[in-house]
């Protein structure tokens, strides 16, 4: 039976101030999203114990891990909490195998079990003709679904995932993103995913935190962070509309309305991304009819300096971004009725 | 030949001005060994470096530089380590004084070992006080002085090599539930594996060599503390043929020292 976690880490390093509370229920996937330099690396550093808390505290299940205030800290070697690094950090100088099998020893296991562990879990991930392969001859992809090997090999606690995708190529990520997925529903504990990606964390996390400079700015579902982003940067990158929609022929049907795209091939279900500046917002039903434009009504206008975020109702929930200027020329206020157009071409397309 | 042509092989040809020093350079290392070599009494080579006084220095040498590196190993590479991955107050100057013997004359060092672990040394005084050992003017002592002035080669190499190592390696191990000695045995040294080997040959060719600091500190003592390099000294005023033969046994032991090594540095890079 996993517990969960329930952790506040408080980590001062070179001016830098990480002070981040994360709960996580056993079987659920939390994705803390953030720009680079927001500290989502320490908390990962100090979850695993490679970085002793400065204040706060780490409880995993009925254990308390870390909490200096009580003078109490588990090393690393102690926690049983599982990690995939950014880069995987396979040891070089193993094979697959020595890899996988690394922290199966010194556990009391016999060799034959320790062999057929390995063996099972490299089934599991499809790894099982690699085993005698070095580190340096695999693929992104390969070490990825090894360094996962690796991690849940162990049983542990809880698994972290650093930046998990982010050393692949665009192809592969898109085709590991769903195994991923399988493979983190498969792990009964609290998972934490660390991602600047937000697709990858709209698609892998139950629910997401945003990170900014040490601090937690917001959490919740990606659909309440798109729809009500709290700062700039998730205006910026949450902010972008994600829709899941089923694809036919052209067409997208999302929300209760149906978009045209320019892929014509998709079918069955899809991740549609819309970025709010794609979004136009006009008086009257725009000239030239493009062959996405319905009428809808403004739920909320945010002003962010420079630019203005239009919420908008019925038949799609989408985000427009527009100029103070536009706000003021279609005299934009919650309730007022809007038309609405997006280009085919604007809106990204994703199978899921 | 063309105008073009004449330039063309005109470029490819180096600059006499580099070329001129380059092979005075050159022979500056080339002339002595074609010196040794010319010299040297081949037939009766086997003969010699089993006589006498010439087998007791190849023995006393092998030990001793063995001895020296195993030891330099056994203490060096956690020296290393402490420089490479802790912080305390005094750590450059302590990093000066490990480096001190790579440029300190060797006399100096034994001198300086004298002082220390002689007879009356504040070391060595209370120590034969103590348990009757005397250190100096013994194979102990050429020991000594060997691992003096060749450990910090392997000191140097093994600190570079831990510093160019991505902690992270280690951290993942722990995570993985290893212990700070289990990742050392089982992640640190073997991913400093070549820079470990590159290091234990340096130190070794280097105790090999060791002149200075052992006449200094152990003396030049048949049998007892006279190494091969000793051994050439004595023989240059007695037996050159001898001396000659010792130093060819010198030269080919550096030389495939040093092969080795560039092996070592290709499978590196």
């Amino acid at each position: 039976m996993s517990g969960d976690l329930e952790a506040r880490l408080g980590v001062e390093r070179d001016g830098f101030v990480l002070d981040l509370p994360i709960e996580i229920p056993a079987g659920r996937t939390v994705a803390l999203l953030g720009p680079n330099g927001a500290g989502k690396s320490t908390a990962v550093a100090s979850l695993a114990g490679l970085l002793p808390l400065d204040r706060g505290r780490v409880r995993l299940g009925e254990r308390v891990l870390d909490e200096p205030a009580a003078g109490l800290f588990v090393p690393p070697e102690e926690r049983n909490i599982g990690v995939v690094f950014q880069d995987y950090l396979l040891f070089p100088h193993m094979n697959v195998a020595a890899n996988i099998a690394f922290g199966l020893g010194g556990r009391g296991l016999t060799r034959t079990e320790i062999d057929s562990r390995v063996a099972s879990w490299a089934e599991r991930l499809d790894i099982s003709d690699l085993l005698n392969r070095r580190p340096a001859d695999l693929s992104g992809g390969q070490a990825q679904r090894v360094a996962l090997a690796r991690a849940l090999v162990t049983d542990p606690d809880l698994l972290l995932l650093d930046e998990p995708l982010a050393a692949l190529d665009t192809s592969t990520r898109n085709r590991l993103r769903r195994a991923l997925s399988d493979h983190l529903a498969g792990f009964d504990g609290p998972r934490l995913l660390i991602t600047h990606d937000p697709t990858e964390a709209f698609l892998l996390a139950d629910e997401i935190h945003l990170v900014e400079n040490g601090r937690l700015t917001q959490s919740g579902t990606a659909e309440e962070i798109r729809l009500r982003p709290r700062t700039r940067y998730a205006a910026d990158l949450v902010g972008s509309n994600l829709l899941e929609g089923q694809a036919s022929r052209g067409t997208v049907r999302a929300g209760r309305g149906t978009l045209s795209v320019a892929d014509s091939e998709a079918e069955g279900p899809v991740l549609l991304s819309i970025h709010p500046r794609a979004v136009a917002l006009h008086l009257s039903r725009p000239e030239g009819s493009p062959r996405n434009a319905w009428a809808s009504t403004v739920t909320r206008v945010e002003d962010h300096g420079d630019r203005v975020r239009v919420g908008l109702g019925e038949p799609l929930e989408l985000v427009a971004e527009v100029t103070p200027a536009a706000v003021a020329e279609l005299s934009l206020s919650p309730g007022s009725a809007v038309w609405v157009s997006i280009k085919a071409t604007e809106i990204g397309l994703e199978p899921v | 030949m063309t105008a073009a042509e004449r330039t063309r092989s005109n470029r490819r040809r180096p600059p006499i001005t580099l070329v001129l020093p380059a092979v005075v350079g050159a022979a500056l290392f080339v002339v002595p060994l074609v010196g040794l070599l010319v010299r040297a009494p081949w037939a009766s080579l086997g003969e010699i470096l089993t006589a006498g006084i010439v087998a007791d220095a190849l023995r006393l040498s092998a030990i001793s530089s063995l001895a020296a590196t195993a030891v330099s190993a056994l203490i060096g590479v956690p020296l290393a380590w402490v420089l490479a991955r802790t912080e305390f107050p005094g750590k450059s100057l302590l990093r000066g004084v490990v480096m001190l013997p790579l440029v300190l004359p060797p006399v100096v060092g034994g001198a300086a070992l004298l002082f220390a672990l002689g007879r009356r040394g504040f070391v060595g005084e209370p120590l034969e006080r103590l348990t009757g050992f005397v250190m100096p003017f013994s194979m102990w002592g050429v020991i000594l002085a060997a691992t003096f002035v060749s450990m910090p080669f392997l000191v140097i190499t093994v600190e570079g090599a831990l510093s160019g190592l991505d902690p992270r390696y280690e951290g993942a191990a722990a995570t993985l539930g290893a212990g700070r000695l289990t990742v050392f045995r089982r992640v640190t040294l073997p991913m400093i594996a070549p820079s470990l080997v590159s290091g234990l040959l340096l130190t070794w060719a280097r105790a090999l060599g060791e002149f200075g600091a052992t006449v200094t500190f152990a003396g030049n003592l048949r049998g007892r503390t006279q190494t091969l390099p000793l051994a050439v000294f004595v023989a240059l005023e007695s037996d050159r043929d001898a001396a000659v033969a010792i130093s060819l046994v010198m030269v080919a032991v550096s030389l495939a020292v040093l092969v080795l090594l560039r092996d070592r540095w290709r499978q590196v890079s």
